[in-house]
């Protein structure tokens, strides 16, 4: 009951939900970092809400299923095959025992999620099976994974005699937005404020490639910060936007650190972090104001629509 | 317990501000409320994340589909700063330190010579006014179980390395400012580097994960090569 990892991929991790509840100590969440394609993945193979699922960054693994397997691929769009046969996303491929599943490159997005039907199995480290890479802990012994390691599946009574792709898909967007070529993220007012106020919400940012899971680095006319004296250590958070003294804003990821010492000059909303997870090298990006209510109301949206989704896959369940 | 600014943190955390400086007693006050809060056991509180000078109220995600989830609990926290300050956080004070052993030995502690003669001193003055300090941890970042010490005697503070080093050994005692910590872990690092000690900060697999945690008393105490690979079995240098 496991799959054995051909190839790597550039940056393939086991994530869950994440952490919560330890950044006291210094740790932080890890998780996927776009828990929206996370949770569609999830619930197209009929798995629990958090259930571990392999997140790829930008170029896939090649993997060997050395069991049948129901699987989904959820976020980014990614050229994907099976033994020579191209499987698209945001459907149910059932793979027969000894499949070998090559995921190419990330064709638009840079996140895709492989979901296992029945989960993959991974011991929880202090609480979650997500990988933590700065503490070096947590999914496959706290690294990306390796060429030769072998991940263990959750059974699932699944009989697949030969390769089958679901003749339905689910619609991946996470809100009913159009989508430009320059993503429009919302956020939150920060602690301190550039000079003019409104100066992150003008120009399109291009994101750096030392962008990471800790966060998205961006590029852009300089801003400046209205109190530029030194600063003690604050609490941060996923989603706070900092400001370094070059000027150029840093949005923290899933695998933000505990506390930062930089200017807080925003704060971008949960319900937009699917976005900002799909950001590639080079992509450009708008920042918008909101309020704390209309951040509210964004994230209920898209719980709400999680849930027609879900009531869509129960209903073609039943009439299967 | 006045002079607290409340502000949010993003849609799910306050943050508590009590000034803008790294001082003991101001970090003291940190802990105090600290725990006042957690003893009030919101349950909507998922977790209070002391700094130096502030700390922030974590409130479990579920909380804050509530319309008015973070207000009400800034309410709530207005209406406990208003109950005054804590005399004093003397049950921490009482609290014996947890005594963390350090190997000065010249592999352990490639930056102790430079340590002291920024400081005019001799290395062994350095070790021994190092151990000497009675220290508190202010709070737990950087890296998971990281403890950023307070305390340590003014004339052993020394700026960062200009350059940080990629790697530090596990269990590196460093100075960085006014400030002496430990690394848990491998990993870059630009604090000076004055010693090793052969326990484990922090281990996921471990209840708790973190040997210190914000608020704990801590003492260093020398050892020689020869205890450090007694308590640490193989991990010679």
């Amino acid at each position: 009951m496991s799959i054995e990892v051909l190839a790597p991929g550039l940056a393939t991790l086991i994530q869950d939900g994440g952490r919560a509840g330890l950044r006291h100590l210094g740790i932080g969440s890890a998780g996927a970092l776009d828990p929206w394609a996370f949770a569609l993945a999830n619930l197209v193979v009929g798995n629990p809400p958090g259930a571990p699922v392999l997140e790829i960054t930008l170029s896939g693994p090649t993997l060997r299923f050395h069991a049948p397997a129901r699987i989904v691929l959820c976020g980014a769009a990614v050229e994907a095959e099976v033994d020579g046969v191209p499987v698209p996303g945001h459907r149910c491929v059932d793979l027969p025992a000894g499949s070998a599943l090559h995921i190419g490159r990330c064709t638009a997005g840079a996140r895709a999620y492989l979901a296992v039907a029945g989960g993959l199995s991974v011991a929880a480290t202090l609480g979650s099976a997500s990988t933590d890479l700065r503490g070096g802990f947590g999914g496959q012994a706290g690294r990306v994974l390796r060429r030769g390691d072998q991940l263990a599946m959750c059974p699932a009574s699944i009989d697949v005699a030969a390769l089958r792709i679901a003749p339905w898909w689910i619609e991946p967007a996470c809100d009913d937005r159009p989508r430009g070529a320059e993503p429009l993220v919302r956020v939150l007012p920060g602690s301190d404020t550039t000079i003019p106020p409104d100066a992150l919400l003008g120009p399109a940012w291009q994101v750096r490639p030392d962008s990471s899971r800790q966060g998205l680095r961006l590029a852009g006319p300089a801003l400046a910060r209205e109190d530029d004296s030194e600063r003690v250590s604050e609490p941060v958070m996923p989603g706070t936007i900092q400001l370094p003294a070059d000027g150029q804003p840093i949005v923290l990821l899933a695998d933000a650190q505990t506390h930062g010492g930089y200017p807080r000059i925003g704060h971008a909303i949960r319900a937009d972090w699917p976005l900002l997870a799909q950001l590639r090298p080079g992509d450009r990006v708008r920042f918008a104001a909101c309020t704390h209510a209309q951040a509210r109301d964004a994230l209920c949206r898209q719980r709400q629509r999680l849930h027609r989704i879900a009531l869509a896959l129960d209903a073609k369940r039943a009439l299967a | 317990m006045s002079g607290v600014a409340i502000e949010p943190l993003g849609e799910d955390a306050l943050l508590l501000r009590l000034d803008r400086r790294i001082d003991p007693a101001v970090n003291a006050r940190v802990h105090a409320l600290a725990r006042r809060i957690e003893a009030a056991r919101w349950p909507w509180v998922r977790e209070v994340v002391p700094a130096y000078a502030s700390l922030a109220v974590c409130l479990a995600q579920d909380a804050c589909d509530d319309a008015g989830g973070i207000d009400a609990t800034a309410e709530a926290l207005r209406v406990l700063l208003a109950g005054g300050d804590d005399p004093d956080d003397a049950r921490a004070a009482a609290a014996p330190p947890i005594e963390i052993p350090v190997c000065h030995a010249p592999a352990f502690a490639p930056d102790l010579d430079a340590v002291a003669a920024h400081a005019g001193l001799s290395t062994a003055e350095v070790i021994a006014l190092h151990c000497a300090g009675d220290y508190r941890v202010a709070m737990t970042g950087f890296a998971p179980g990281f403890p950023y010490l307070l305390g340590l005697d003014p004339r052993l503070a020394m700026p960062r390395r200009g350059t940080p080093r990629t790697r530090v050994p596990a269990g590196s005692v460093a100075i960085g400012g006014a400030q002496t910590g430990i690394y848990p872990r491998e990993g870059p690092g630009g604090w000076q580097l004055i010693g090793r000690t052969p326990v484990t900060l922090f281990d996921p697999h471990r209840d708790p994960p973190c040997l210190l945690s914000a608020g704990a008393r801590v003492r260093f105490v020398a050892i020689d090569e020869d205890a450090f690979r007694a308590a640490s079995g193989d991990r010679a240098p």
